[in-house]
């Protein structure tokens, strides 16, 4: 009278990732916060990219002159992945995190108690569904901050050298950092400690390296998480830093490595 | 079938389970009772493996959790504390859920309508009431049509009708011969749904008893006894080990003996008895009789127990 029909044993199956994924899937979709967080990291991806575009372009005359010859035309219009990274960096830590505070956590966990298969969906899933919106809003920023700079015949195209490696290379820094915050979501486990921790090693630690020694600085700078990432998207390289895709290996192994000891930590902690 | 063989978790200092060891069958409904603290909670999450004993093992139908493959067809949970994104709807939550294994769409809608959630199925579970809450929790444990269902406090801040749902529910859970294990802090509630009781207190198992044994052993040996020869009686039955108390003239309580013995010497020296009555303490007295020593935050005993006494004298 109570359990409605029942379930033939043929129908019954096994947890698999791809199904762990599947159901990461749907919970990503199924929250407004998702929704919000990443209209909010294209938008200011492409919304400030106009911005610094078109005022770049507009006080173009009264630049002084090393600023002028310093000019990177795409990476003025790909300025917004400085605010957009925020948003991804917050929402990686949600995915995470936004479960440890509901409770969520152990209904996800006793569904997959071999647990890894969790966090590996969750990074996979939100990796990927970041990528392809900050990699199309990275594109689109491009376009329209081109157009606005091409009136005062300053903008660049998709064919001159290093431009495609540092459109592409913006949604896939974006990309990175939503990984290092699910991984500091899992390590945490507290969505504000998570956020604090991405945006100190992303904002807070090259602010601090500044204060060292200039010896040390030129040393260490290079191998910042974020110094490293964000070297894709310069077209020029900057001094003391590491060539783009070499600098953009480092970050991704910091990533792997957070999401390793995340994945260690969520197999021995108590849920 | 769930069994736990010497689990024990210490959290830091604190031991929340020690040594406690029990076996859960199936086809009735088992009930897991203690104060507030006691460890059932607990006990429970490291039958789910969700956290790790300190030592000792927990079996469900035959393994330990973590190594089934279909965990949610084996075993159907719900937790104390509510374990539901309040972002998502009910709908959403259950579905991800499924998906782990594969459990079809139709199978949760399926259980949504058991449990009666139907007309709020699509809405936020963060403005959910605490019995709508509870009854997703328990679609959550159905879902994959479990042969063992594990449910933590689920009549806790229910109205009565929800009470009488979740009662009926899990009758017919066992019915159908599932392992079905159910914790409370309510002797009472326990007395109207379990067969079966795992007492504990302080981490540590106090009674594995049928709940018929458990009234029985409860009732004690206080026998009331009136007649008009009570002071008579009174000398007769005296012994070290008895105690006659009266309350009332013409009334004696005797504790230590059998009503039997009492009738024969009655009998024997031709005492007329208008009265012969083993007394059955209530459950909730014998409960707390039970675990009074057990209990974390202790209200003044003493009044407890005069309480509960003056209350089978009236
Ligand atoms: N995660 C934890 N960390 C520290 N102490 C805990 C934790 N969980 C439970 N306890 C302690 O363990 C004891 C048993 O708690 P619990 O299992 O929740 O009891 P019950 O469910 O029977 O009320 C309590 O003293 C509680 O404070
Ligand atoms: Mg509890």
């Amino acid at each position: 009278m109570t359990t409605a029909s029942l379930i033939p044993a043929a129908a019954r199956g096994e947890v698999t990732q791809a199904r762990v994924i599947h159901s990461e899937w749907i919970k990503l979709r199924s929250l407004r916060s998702t929704l919000f967080t990443l209209l909010a990291a294209v938008l200011a991806m492409i919304g400030l990219g106009l911005l610094f575009s078109y005022f770049t372009a507009d006080r173009w005359a009264h630049l002084p002159a090393d600023e002028k010859a310093h000019f990177d035309p795409t990476l003025v219009s790909l300025r917004g992945f400085y605010l957009a990274q925020l948003a991804v960096g917050v929402l990686g830590v949600l995915v995470v995190s936004g479960e440890y505070a509901t409770g969520m956590i152990r209904a996800s966990l006793s569904a997959v108690p071999r647990r890894l298969p969790v966090l590996w969906a969750k990074a996979l899933v939100y990796g990927v569904v970041a990528w392809v919106l900050t990699t199309a809003a990275s594109l689109v920023a491009f376009l329209i901050g081109q157009a606005a700079m091409s009136g005062h015949h300053l903008g660049t195209s998709l064919s001159a050298p290093g431009v495609v490696r540092a459109v592409l290379g913006a949604g896939l820094y974006l990309t990175v950092v939503g990984l290092l915050g699910v991984a500091f979501g899992a390590l945490i486990r507290n969505t504000a400690g998570g956020i604090a921790t991405v945006f100190g090693v992303l904002l807070v630690l090259p602010v601090l390296a500044e204060a060292l020694p200039s010896s040390w600085f030129q040393n260490i700078n290079p191998y910042l998480p974020s110094t490293a990432g964000q070297g894709l998207l310069h077209i020029h390289q900057e001094p003391h830093t590491l060539a783009p895709w070499t600098g953009f290996a480092f970050f991704c192994l910091y990533a792997l490595i957070a999401l390793a000891g995340a994945g260690v930590a969520l197999k021995r902690r108590d849920a | 079938m769930i069994e736990a063989h010497s689990l024990t978790k210490r959290y830091g200092e604190r031991t929340a389970v020690s040594d406690l060891s029990f076996s859960v069958r199936p086809g009735i409904v088992t009930g897991f009772l203690g104060p507030n603290g006691a460890g059932k909670s607990t006990t429970m999450r490291m039958l789910l493996g969700l956290d790790a004993p300190t030592s000792g093992r927990a079996v469900v139908n035959g393994r330990s959790y973590a190594e089934h493959r279909a965990p949610l067809h084996e075993v159907g949970a719900m937790l104390e504390a509510r374990a539901i994104h309040t972002g998502r709807s009910a709908y959403n939550h259950l579905l991800a859920l499924a998906a782990t294994t594969g459990i079809p769409a139709r199978r949760v809608n399926e259980v949504i309508d058991l449990v009666g959630l139907r007309e709020v199925a699509k809405k936020r579970v963060g403005g959910f009431s605490l019995g709508m809450g509870q009854r997703l929790g328990i679609a959550s444990a159905l879902l994959g049509d479990p042969a063992t269902v594990i449910l933590d406090e689920p009549v806790n801040g229910l109205d009565p009708e929800g009470i009488l749902w979740i009662r009926n529910l899990l009758k017919g859970l066992a019915a159908e011969g599932r392992t079905v294990l159910v914790s409370s802090h309510l002797m009472s509630e326990m007395a109207l749904t379990a067969e079966h009781l795992i007492v504990i207190g302080r981490g540590r198992l106090i009674a594995d008893t049928s709940v018929a044994e458990f009234t029985a052993q409860a009732a004690g040996d206080v026998v009331r006894v009136r007649t008009e020869d009570a002071e008579k009686l009174r000398a007769l039955l005296a012994a070290p080990d008895v105690t006659v108390e009266s309350r009332a003239p013409g009334v004696l309580e005797v504790t230590g003996l059998s009503s039997d013995r009492i009738g024969r010497v009655a009998a024997d020296h031709a005492i007329a008895l208008a009265e012969l009555t083993p007394q059955q303490a209530s459950l909730e007295e014998a409960f707390m009789e039970l675990t009074r020593d057990a209990v974390e935050f202790q209200a003044p005993a003493p009044e407890l127990v005069a309480a509960g006494s003056e209350g089978s004298a009236a």
